[in-house]
């Protein structure tokens, strides 16, 4: 059997240097000394170890990580020429054992089935993996819409956006909308920063969102489809586009879809331009329509009245990924995973202070402490775990002494946070936790439309605030002030970047109150952050006189000779930390 | 707040002139569809890096297309600029991840190396700095992104030299 060679070519693998790799192998095989197919595939999930390459031989797979040009060419003598696999860059495998298998074995995957399994540009692939075997499940036995809503109802699943509302419900509200026209959306305007499972599935699978919205529009006899996705994602777009060109010959877009009488789509996808408040779903219309978004009152609802006012469902991308696997395999093969409330699995983006960065999809119910530990490896540096933000910047903290919360809806709002899209920020002993909270309000602040007065001005004071305490500024009363604040805005704004504005900053006081305080009273930064409260200082005992601190030092603010302790001058330090990162001998204190 | 989210740049940028017959075929393609004012105006700014002032005047006469909407939609949105950009545009990821694995350093290290302030252009035209929300490789933070390359796993000078790659090969070119 010919070999084959697959190269993840996702927008974090090129990042990584994929692309390099591809023409790399391109041209080993154009030497003609090696007998092998290249092919391109998009992300697994294991970003940790992008780029990644996947060698298929007769025995099975191989996916060898952290790949770079050189490796690639040791590959190719190796294993393709020689069959000798090289163990040490196996990752996983289903021949031997990878070093990172335990990475996959705790995963479920429903919504990220087939990312990183095919090539992403390929209907005939994505089809022989299932894709659109639904719809045409739904055609050949004549399955009514109702039944559908049904399944999709049954199976548990709620909206994967954040909102946590049932998406079997939701269909059946638009279904009920009486229209001669309607709209399904897919929200993938992913602006949530720490989240990017939205990105990968367009990338990688962009026939499931398809399907899911397919199935959508005959389930509530939508007429017009438009997937509102982000700009910043050009390669999910560009997938986007081509899958939309190879469904609309296939036959799965257009008049008459699949033989089902009347059943008329169309999909478009409109490019976002870079506002956080469109994944609102009224501000997401009005964007569509090309006016600013900003939110408006519900009710009307979108499903009665919604894009060009008439009845119209929005659903976010991994909600719409999941919705092929349910009409496939029955509603029971998806509630089957989780918990009571919360069915099925969830997509988490691991990131920040984590070993083992990347996409995990697990079942509904598992706890954080597994997610970070078992699959994301710990923290990295072995450092100690501080709090991991979940539901980005209208989300909250949530602190060690709850790891072994569950992820579910509802017992992760219990803390205070939100699920949200399935962002994990994880954050180690060096996190300022006021600094944290700081950096989520200047983006609340900056991302505000300014419909609503508390949201627009009392994003700005509460960030006032948290600058100044930062600043080693902070009074008594700031904390008190900034949860009246917090309250106001939350009960005075009209849509959910208002009303969710301020948990970063109520979940950071409630569980790390004794940094605000050591801010405000002591003027001190525990996790040594904030520079305001810095200070540098030589410890005589250990210091040899070497000057490299001194010639380090922008600001010339270190006195001292050759063989002599050094000395720091504070009126002049800037508190940079070159001194302390450049000293060999530990001899620079930092408080 | 999104009202006044576009600051007006204190660099005296000589305002080139634009062959405005260029945005013909954009015209064409939207002309009477509805809910095409965004589409147009990033349409424009694919043509010359932002949306000139001419542009607008042209789009009013020939499109209908209101000057207080447009001017409404192209200041509220993020991507759309009001003022030309260097040649190639450096944006530095401030997402959470990033942030946390120190991204102000990076834009530290930018600012010194390039001679501007975020949000500048270099006196050359050659780079833009800007800083932007999240780019989606979270777990390659921090990173950045020059035109269409990421650069991830980024330190300062990873990031300065990136920069003095690009700008030697622009010396070479020129």
């Amino acid at each position: 059997m010919k070999k084959q060679i697959i190269v993840g070519l996702g927008s974090c693998g090129i990042a990584a240097g994929a692309g390099k790799v591809f023409a790399k192998a391109q041209s080993l095989i154009e030497t003609g000394n090696f007998e092998a197919d290249l092919k391109q595939t998009s992300c697994i999930g294991m970003c940790y170890k992008e780029p990644l390459v996947e060698v298929v031989d007769e025995k099975g797979h191989y996916i060898y990580g952290d790949m770079d040009v050189k490796k690639l060419e040791e590959l190719f003598e190796k294993h393709i020429k020689n069959n000798v696999v090289i163990e040490d860059y196996v990752v996983e495998s289903d021949v031997i054992k990878g070093h990172e298998s335990h990475y996959f074995a705790g995963q479920v995957k429903i919504a990220l089935r087939n990312c990183g399994y095919m090539d992403p540009e390929s209907i005939e692939e994505a089809e022989a993996r299932k894709a659109y075997q639904a719809i045409r499940k739904i055609a050949a036995d004549k399955v009514s819409p109702e039944e559908v809503i049904q399944t999709v109802f049954d199976s548990g699943i709620r909206g994967r956006g954040g909102g946590g509302f049932p998406t079997g419900l939701k269909w059946r509200f638009a279904r009920n909308s009486q229209s001669d026209e309607k709209y399904i959306i897919c929200n993938a305007d992913e602006g949530d920063p720490g989240a990017f499972m939205d990105r990968s599935l367009l990338e990688g699978d962009p026939h499931a969102v398809l399907e899911g919205m397919i199935i959508g529009a005959y389930a509530m006899k939508a007429t017009g489809g438009v997937i509102y996705c982000r700009a910043e994602y050009p390669l999910a777009i560009k997938r986007l586009n081509i899958a939309l060109m190879q469904a609309r010959t296939k036959g799965y877009l257009g008049k008459n879809i699949l033989g089902i009488e009347g059943f008329d789509l169309d999909i478009f996808v409109k490019e976002g331009a870079g506002a956080f408040v469109c994944g609102e779903e009224t501000a997401l219309i009005a964007s569509v329509e090309g006016e600013r978004g900003m939110p408006r009152k519900r009710p009307p609802f979108p499903a009665e009245r919604g894009l060009w006012n008439k009845p119209t469902n929005i659903n976010n991308v991994e909600t719409f990924a999941n919705i092929p696997y349910i009409v496939l395999n029955g509603a029971d093969a998806y509630n089957k995973y989780g918990t009571e409330k919360s069915k099925g699995t969830k997509v988490f983006a691991l990131t920040g202070k984590i070993k083992h960065g990347g996409l995990v999809e697990v079942p509904m119910g598992v706890s954080i402490r597994e997610i970070i530990y078992d699959l994301g490896g710990g923290i990295q540096e072995d450092k100690k775990f501080k709090a991991v933000q979940l539901g980005g910047p209208s989300g909250g903290c949530i602190p060690e002494s709850l790891i072994d919360t569950k992820v579910d809806y509802d017992s992760v709002n219990a803390t205070g946070a939100i699920m949200g899209s399935g962002g994990m920020v994880v954050m180690d002993e060096t996190t300022c936790m006021v600094d944290m909270a700081r950096f989520f309000l200047n983006f609340t602040q900056e991302e505000s439309c300014g419909k609503c007065t508390f949201c627009r001005i009392g994003t700005k004071r509460m960030l006032e605030i948290l600058t100044r305490i930062t600043h080693g500024e902070g009074k008594e009363g700031d904390i008190e002030l900034l949860q009246e604040l917090s309250q106001q805005i939350k009960d005075g704004s009209l849509c959910g970047l208002g009303q969710t504005a301020p948990n970063p900053v109520l979940t950071t006081i409630k569980y790390f109150r004794d940094e605000y305080e050591a801010h405000i009273k002591d003027k001190r930064c525990p996790a040594k952050n904030c520079k305001a409260l810095l200070t540098y200082e030589v410890i005589p005992e250990n210091c040899t006189g070497c000057t490299v601190c001194a010639v380090k030092c922008p600001s010339g603010c270190i006195d001292g000779s050759r063989k002599e302790i050094h000395f720091i001058n504070q009126e002049a330090c800037i508190k940079c930390g070159e001194c302390f990162a450049g000293c060999n001998f530990e001899a620079i204190r930092v408080y | 707040m999104r009202i006044s989210r576009k600051k007006i740049s204190l660099q005296a940028v000589e305002i080139p002139e634009v062959n405005i017959s260029l945005i013909n075929p954009i015209i064409q393609k939207y002309q009477g569809k509805k809910g095409n004012l965004i589409p147009v105006l990033q349409g424009v700014q694919g043509l010359y890096g932002y949306v000139p002032r001419e542009a607008f005047i042209k789009l009013n006469e020939e499109m209908g297309l209101k000057l207080n909407d447009m001017y409404g939609v192209a200041t509220f949105y993020a991507q759309f600029r009001l003022s030309p950009v260097g040649k190639h545009i450096i944006k530095v990821c401030h997402g959470t991840a990033c942030h946390v694995q120190s991204a102000t350093k990076i834009t530290e290290a930018l600012e010194s190396e390039l001679g501007v302030k975020d949000g500048h252009t270099t006196e050359d035209g050659l780079f833009t700095l800007e800083s932007v929300a999240c780019l989606g490789c979270c777990s390659l933070a921090p990173v950045m992104m020059v035109d269409d390359e990421t650069f991830g796993s980024l330190n300062g000078k990873k990031a300065a030299r990136a920069i003095k790659e690009i700008r030697r090969r622009e010396t070479q070119h020129s």
